[in-house]
């Protein structure tokens, strides 16, 4: 039996056999389309890159070299350098590093907290779900990115600041999610047989509710990756995100603002990776939802 | 039989949609919105205590006198425990007391109006070019699925939500002002028209069209146009891809089929039936880009250097001038939830499936 | 039996999937009279869209085609799209199963029924609101006046699919197709609206296709019984004649179905056959 065979087969033999042939099949429809598969080829290549940047053949993307100052895209430097000499082309690519590293931080926070309200919202009910729930709603009609930019402002510009900002208006979707799925599944009778069987609520959240509600987030959080990256350029647009010379993208495009009319490459560059990288998330996460979560298309 | 006529027309009977289960709603949207409101002025409020800035040295400088210190210091409630403090805080808002901006010495109140309507402005314009085109194109890509445009519609909406908005307006500025010199550059009019038109309702293309001055208007459009194209764009696509997602949802619904087997032209069937069945929601998610376009002022009105909120609050950041920056955050978070909490109430009042 | 009003010879309808091209309905004909005409069919016989093709609203990508599928002589497949929504509602009527989806949930019911009848009609709005209301006391409703200014979920079931005839007749069509219109009702209600129903046709002449799964109450109500299953029409005979039917297929339902009187302990179960699907 070849290796795609045994995977469609009707007749699984193991849990593990039917859980990689559905995961195959799924991949068999991402796989046409189109679009997604760009996004994924977008994606792949900004963590391939962000985590190799070390050890590519690049110049150092906080070296500066005045005398080379705001050279054009050449040879030399593929896509020129910046007021400080510095090569575009490092910077970019070691700014990868901080975007990847800004959307992975802000998500380890965000989602465990939103299913952990969420789930224990749904499961037990009552009023502590009306309270948590309120306070969700609460956080979800909240201005976004000007709590995040007040908050930066008042505790200290800087990286750590704005992932913290972002995190804290971000988790009320997934609460959400979470306790919707939740409902959905509460009432089930494998869940009131593991309720029977003496399982703890804690027990039966994390390992009945909670893989039950892992792929509406997955879908959310792709989608919500190009936001969060987004957010992060504009706080280091406005200089509260990443402090130089942390080579940050949007704080790029704020110093090239200074050269817009004559050296345009240093304030476009940063911008073309910023919506690419964004675009990327959305076409996969917009493929992935198609594939996993049907009926929200 | 002849029960369920009455009491289906009593539940119909005008009077008693506005009766006491309307009360009741009203009542329940004023608790919700009083929360939320709650909820944001505490945000602030904190975010205002977590600043390491000293907010008595702020007041008074750091040559006072020990016994002015103190003085100020008794007076700012500094002293007091923490949740009588944020009743202070709550008392002066309700009085519109924002404290004084450090950066204008003016109320801060009083700045919040002066940038304000210039803001909205921007915001109006913006979504009304993102709604009259994205509404349209949506509804098309939805009866057209599968076509090219609706995968057009699918990547003008994923182009939007995924550029960096601040950046466009850099381009676009290069692009079509400092190259093409299609629009008019930063700022909301050219100097020479500064204060030409009495400001009436601080909305410059409103108010020079009152004084019936043309050139003012004109300029106005000119410097409104880039600006508000860019963010319109970002309306257009999330209403157009929303009003896609609601449009294939209705036209798959029965009532569809129904509205063809009377004979009823495709046309009619498409905007009227399906599209009336999707204006409630529709508005929600108009209402919730215009929310968002306000907030977003924060960075498209640095690069226009378009003189509303969001420079204010923006320029305020740098001089850390923190009443100001709380004052314009609470007011467009005001306005933020108001909208938000509207929206659920109109949905509820507009729609007959749920109306009480 | 007279000049037939609506041939259908070998209908198809055809949708793609995945796996190549699936015929639901496979060369169906009949042909109707001025009489009413039952088909009867498990769900997924093909007898909800054998109904739908002959309005032509068989959904994409479903493609019908047809030897012949002719109304009143005029060939329907070759009618373009915009005579086609001439012909709809004014020639060929149709009743959906549930009211409670199958009317327009933000429109007043009495203009629902208004608009029905200016499509087909040159009339201004209050000719069409006394021909609403006239209509509406047409299906026995009582307080038509006030059901006029009603919003669909107002309605109860019966009130509901009482409007929705009311709004299916008012531009008098030959042909009405009645596609399950009781099976979403309560059962004490479905007789009082099939009665309603039964009046109007033969009242007004029409024709009447009657599509539904309750092979008793289409040979109660209908002059012929045509019996599909898998898409095909296995059998097609006189209502009163039910119990002559042939195919074992038709044999195994009229079995199965219980009896008033009955002393069988156990209702026999239908034995299926591969061999009726081909």
């Amino acid at each position: 039996m070849s290796a795609p065979d045994w995977l469609l087969t009707e007749a699984p033999a193991s849990r593990r056999q039917a859980s990689l042939g559905r995961w195959y099949r799924n991949w068999l429809v991402f796989r046409r389309n189109p679009l997604a598969m760009i996004g994924l080829a977008i994606v792949a290549l900004l963590i391939v890159t962000a985590v190799l940047a070390p050890v590519l053949p690049l110049q150092s993307p906080t070296a500066q070299a005045l005398s080379q100052r705001l050279a054009p895209p050449g040879a030399q430097h593929w896509l020129g350098t910046d007021e400080l000499g510095r090569d575009i082309l490092a910077r970019i690519i070691f700014g990868a590093r901080i975007t990847l590293g800004i959307v992975l931080m802000v998500v380890a926070i965000v989602v465990p907290l939103g299913l952990l309200i969420g789930t224990i919202s749904g499961y037990i009910g009552g009023a502590l779900d009306v309270v948590l729930m309120r306070i969700t709603d609460i956080f979800l009609a909240f201005p976004r990115l000007i709590l995040a930019l007040a908050f930066v402002a008042a505790i200290k510009p800087g990286l750590e600041s704005a992932i913290i900002a972002i995190a804290l208006t971000s988790w009320p979707p997934y609460a959400r999610i979470a306790r919707a799925e939740t409902l959905t599944v509460r009432n089930a009778d494998y869940v009131k047989v593991a309720k029977l069987q003496g399982a703890s609520w804690l027990r039966i959240i994390w390992h009945y509710i909670v893989p039950l509600c892992s792929t509406s987030v997955v879908v959310r959080m792709t989608l919500d990756m190009a936001g969060i990256i987004l957010t992060a350029a504009g706080l280091g647009f406005l200089g509260l995100g990443a402090q130089p010379p942390t080579p940050e993208w949007g704080a790029m495009i704020s110093t090239g603002r200074d050269f817009l009319l004559d050296q345009w490459w240093v304030a476009t560059i940063p911008g073309i990776a910023i919506f690419a990288v964004s675009l990327g998330f959305n076409l996969l996460g917009d493929g992935l939802r198609d594939v996993l979560d049907p009926k929200r298309t | 039989m002849a029960n369920d006529v009455t009491t289906a027309a009593r539940a119909a009977a005008p009077g008693q949609i506005f009766g006491a289960e309307f009360a009741y709603e009203l009542i329940r949207f004023l608790g919700t919105l009083a929360l939320t409101l709650l909820g944001l002025t505490f945000v602030t409020f904190v975010i205002g205590r977590v600043v390491p800035i000293d907010p008595v040295l702020a007041v008074v400088g750091d040559r006072a006198m020990p016994e002015t210190y103190e003085r100020v210091r008794q007076e700012l409630g500094i002293d007091l425990p923490i949740y009588q403090q944020f009743w202070l805080y709550l008392t002066k808002i309700a009085e519109g007391d924002f404290g004084t901006s450090a950066m204008t010495s003016q109320p801060v109140l009083h700045d919040l109006f002066q940038y304000f309507p210039a803001t909205l402005e921007l915001a109006t314009a913006a979504t009304l070019i993102g709604v009259l085109l994205g509404i349209p194109l949506g509804v098309v890509a939805a009866t057209h699925q599968g076509r090219l445009i609706d995968h057009v519609t699918r990547i003008v909406g994923l182009i939007g939500y995924s550029i960096p908005v601040f950046w466009t307006g850099l381009v676009g500025l290069l692009v079509f002002y400092a190259w093409l010199g299609w629009v008019a550059g930063p700022g909301r009019l050219d100097i020479g028209y500064d204060g030409l038109v009495e400001p009436v309702t601080g909305l410059i293309t409103i108010d020079s069209l009152l004084s019936v001055d043309w050139d003012v208007f004109k300029n106005a459009i000119a410097h409104l146009l880039l600006p508000a194209s860019l963010l319109g764009y970002l309306t257009l696509a999330y209403v157009s891809r929303m009003t896609r997602s609601f449009m294939l949802t209705e036209l798959n619904q029965e009532y569809i089929l129904t509205a063809r087997a009377k004979g009823m032209p495709e046309r009619r069937v498409i905007w009227r039936h399906a599209l009336g069945n999707i204006i409630v929601p529709l508005i929600t998610v108009v209402a919730l880009s215009y929310a968002s376009l306000l907030e977003g002022a924060v960075l498209t009105e640095t690069v226009f250097a378009w003189p509303g909120l969001g420079q204010y609050i923006t320029r305020s950041l740098f001089n850390a001038d923190m009443n100001a920056v709380l004052g314009g955050t609470l007011l467009i978070g005001t306005i933020f939830v108001c909208l938000n909490v509207l929206c659920d109430m109109l949905y509820r009042l507009l729609d007959p499936r749920v109306r009480p | 039996m007279s000049d037939p009003i609506l041939e259908v010879e070998n209908l198809r309808v055809t949708f793609p999937t995945h796996r190549g091209d699936v015929d639901v309905v496979r060369g169906v004909s009949f042909s109707l009279g001025r009489e009413r005409l039952g088909i009867v069919g498990e769900s997924g016989s093909g007898k909800s869209l054998t109904g739908r093709s002959i309005m032509r609203l068989v959904p994409p990508p479903g493609r019908v085609s047809a030897t012949r599928l002719a109304l009143l002589g005029h060939d329907l497949l070759k009618t373009s799209a915009k005579e086609m929504t001439r012909i709809r509602g004014k020639r060929i009527a149709m009743i959906l199963q549930d009211p409670k989806f199958s009317l327009n949930p933000v429109m007043k019911v009495g203009h629902q029924i208004e608009e029905s009848y200016r499509l087909h009609a040159d009339a201004d709005r209050g000719q069409a609101r006394g021909k609403a209301i006239e209509a509406l006391s047409a299906v026995r409703i009582r307080d038509p006046e006030a059901v006029y200014h009603l919003y669909p979920h107002q309605l109860s079931g019966g009130m509901g699919q009482r409007v929705m005839i009311a709004m299916m007749l008012m531009p008098e069509p030959q042909v009405l197709i009645a596609d399950e219109p009781t099976s979403a009702l309560d059962v004490t209600v479905q007789l009082q609206v099939l009665a309603i129903l039964d009046d109007l046709v033969r009242e007004r002449g029409m024709s009447l296709i009657l599509i539904s799964h309750d092979l008793g109450m289409v040979s109660a109500f209908c002059d012929r019984v045509m019996i599909m299953y898998a898409g095909k029409a296995v059998e097609t005979i006189n209502a009163r004649d039910l119990d002559k039917v042939e195919h074992p297929y038709a044999r195994g339902l009229i079995a199965s179905a219980p009896r008033l009187g009955d002393d069988r302990p156990e209702l026999p179960v239908l034995q299926r056959d591969a061999n009726w699907a081909k």
